[in-house]
């Protein structure tokens, strides 16, 4: 028997088409990803170049960043954002790409409509001008977010010079306690990690707490590997999996599914391999967790106080410092308490129905603080609809969230929703880096949905275990 | 396609401070909003430089006595966050023509380098060293040299690293590898077909 791999070691020797002069590979894209930010330039060089779309069957389109989330009417409001979704259409026409428009009932977050549609797979190497790329791995896949001259390499050759990366497994054990989620999960592992403890490597999510979680669970904690350093991160395919591809647009179908499920099923990773490093964490220890910095390691659990300059390492001092100042919050104090003026709910983070699900079901019979703005922004139109159609919308309404048209909204604030002045947001996004939201004030607190609903409706950064009067007992 | 040989960069250098400079940081989301990365040096750290008024809040970059800088020396993570490209292109835009940080956003990096924008890591200590030289003595001249694997300032002399894919590729002149994978493509199609619709929809 051959030595024993991991799903990233096979999947990459697979891949790998040929050695570069300088040693990088020339590494096959099987499925291609775009949007409207950081495709135009890349088709612009294309252009320049005399060059065509290699494999244009490979490459799918969606548009989200830009795409106001209050009203679809075109012309936009705003011209650049207009020009930027005109110039996508004209790209996609010209190439023959499948573009998910906003008139398919298809759009959404280009890593919301991946999974959806049955393109992301398991075993495939994915590219996408975007960082949150790593979400894909939640399905075995190999996906990593890549620059704009990327981007034209792959429409050009179908391919990506690459190195390497290494791999860590990171096995989380047992239970969850009530009120624990993947998005606790991965926030945790940040926080242990630190925010470039994953610089070079892919990150392997095992253990029985993944296994146990559902797709829309390993695609939060896989999103995020990124916020770790991690280029990319996975989980490795199974039953779970496979159930979700199973019936989607472009998953296989009769004899060629069988197929593919035992083809996937051989990529997952051999007993026994060798991994660079291995990092294990009980899930008994992990707490509903909570940003209070300007990046997403500065976390802490809701219970904890904010840390102040002198209790950090020396080498650490400055980095905090400049976090609580921008964040205006009082060393020592409390997380739990500060005040909070905006709830976003959504993104490619948390933006799927089953976190919608489980938000609404506090929600239900309760409101939103009088001092607070709560948008709720379905990551997908599947998500919208699926939404609606089980009346999550109305408890959503009913509570006092606007609810939205599908696209990234105020995760990253290329469109009109965004925070002003220093508002803070208790949001269920990836990112508190300074400015995110679009005021270079604004403030956020990355949270999980349930900590977001709790936060709408308190009007403060909660413990929704006490808001929503969760039982806090270790669970069987 | 043959490219620039890039051995080293030389120039005066501009300290900018702090770890975990994101992105966001580097070029504002707003900035994105365009079809071509013209005039995106403009946008470069703007809201660290700016307040919401677009009064200048003394962020090196614009202090007089770095004006002109070509090397950009920063801390630790730099470029992390979102994968841009707007970001890299901004800091060439800008007139830099390298970065020397303690260690580098990978997608950052890559993103760099394709474009000729050398980026290479020091020690803590020696960025320290650097940073302070260079507020000392705003015209001291630095050198990042690819080749030897050093940042040079003055008689000071630091170690630096570069992952040998890249400092090859800068050496050689093929560090957009747009060309040389081009030139992989009749391999490219056969692996493809190879691999039949395994892994691709």
């Amino acid at each position: 028997m051959s030595q024993p791999k991991s799903l990233y070691q096979k999947v990459w020797q697979q891949h790998a088409v040929r050695t570069l002069r300088n040693g990088q590979t020339q590494l096959l894209i099987d499925t291609h990803l775009i949007h409207e930010v950081t495709s135009p330039q890349a088709f612009g060089m294309l252009r320049d170049r005399g060059l065509e779309v290699l494999m244009p069957e490979r490459t799918f389109a969606t548009v989200d960043h830009i795409v106001p989330t209050h009203t679809r009417v075109e012309p936009f409001e705003d011209a650049l954002a207009d020009e930027m979704i005109r110039e996508l259409r004209r790209n996609c026409a010209e190439h023959g790409i499948r573009f998910f428009d906003l008139d398919s009932g298809n759009q959404g977050i280009v890593h919301m409509v991946g999974p959806e549609q049955g393109i992301t797979q398991p075993g495939a190497t994915i590219a996408c001008g975007d960082s949150h790329t790593s979400t894909h791995g939640a399905f075995g896949a190999i996906a990593f977010g890549i620059g704009t001259s990327q981007v034209r390499d792959v429409l050009a050759t179908q391919t990506l010079a690459m190195s390497e990366l290494k791999v860590r497994r990171i096995k989380v054990t047992g239970r969850l306690h009530p009120g624990v989620y993947a998005k606790d999960v991965i926030l945790h592992i940040i926080r242990t990690l630190g925010v470039k403890g994953g610089l070079g490597y892919a990150y392997e999510y095992g253990g029985d707490v993944f296994e146990r979680m559902s797709m829309e669970e390993r695609m939060t904690v896989c999103n995020m590997s990124i916020e770790g350093g991690a280029r990319c991160g996975y989980v490795n395919p199974d039953a779970a999996t496979f159930a979700y591809l199973k019936g989607r647009p472009f998953a296989p179908e009769g004899a060629a599914w069988d197929e593919a499920v035992s083809r996937w099923s051989s990529l997952a990773s051999d007993p026994g391999c060798r991994y660079d490093d291995v990092v294990s964490i009980r899930g008994e220890e992990i707490p509903p967790t909570v940003t209070w910095g300007i990046n997403p390691g500065q976390a802490i659990s809701i219970e904890q106080n904010v840390p102040t300059v002198d209790g950090v390492p020396e080498s650490e001092r400055d980095g905090v410092a400049e976090a609580l100042a921008h964040m205006k919050l009082t060393p020592g104090a409390p997380i739990k308490g500060t005040k909070v003026d905006v709830a976003f709910f959504g993104s490619c983070t948390n933006g799927r129905v089953s976190d919608f699900i489980e938000a609404a079901r506090y929600l239900e019979g309760r409101r939103v603080h009088p001092g607070v703005k709560a948008i709720a922004v379905p990551g997908s139109q599947h998500v919208k609809a699926e939404c609606e159609q089980r009346g999550i919308d109305k408890v959503f309404e009913a509570a006092g969230f606007e609810w939205r048209d599908a696209g990234c909204s105020m995760c990253l604030a290329m469109n009109p929703d965004k925070l002003v002045g220093d508002q803070l947001c208790a949001s269920t996004s990836n990112r508190n880096f300074k400015g995110r939201q679009g005021s270079p004030t604004g403030r956020t607190v990355l949270m999980s949905p349930v900590m977001v609903a709790a936060a709408a409706v308190t009007g403060e950064v909660s413990d929704a275990r006490e808001v929503f009067g969760v039982a806090r007992e270790a669970v069987a | 396609m043959a490219l620039e040989q890039i051995r080293e960069v030389r120039g005066h250098g501009v300290p900018v401070p702090g770890d975990d400079i994101d992105t966001d940081r580097i070029i504002p989301a707003r900035y994105l909003k365009c079809v071509t990365f013209d005039g995106l040096g403009e946008g470069l750290f703007y809201d660290e430089r700016f307040g919401e008024d677009g009064a200048p809040k003394g962020h090196p970059l614009d202090d007089p006595r770095y004006a002109g800088a070509t090397v950009l020396v920063s801390g630790s993570n730099f470029g992390c966050g979102s994968s841009r490209e707007h970001a890299p292109q901004s800091i060439a835009r800008a007139g830099f023509g390298a970065v020397v940080a303690e260690s580098f956003g990978e997608i950052f990096f890559g993103n760099a380098t394709t474009l000729g924008l050398v980026c290479v890591a020091v020690s803590p200590e020696a960025r320290r060293a650097l940073s302070e030289a260079l507020r000392r003595d705003p015209a001291l001249e630095i050198v990042v040299d690819v080749d030897g694997k050093q940042v040079r300032a003055g008689d000071r002399v630091f170690e630096a690293s570069i992952p040998e894919s890249a400092r090859e590729a800068l050496l050689a002149g093929y560090w957009d590898p747009l060309g040389e994978l081009l030139e992989g493509v009749g391999d490219v199609k056969a692996a493809a077909e190879r691999l039949g619709r395994a892994g691709a929809v």
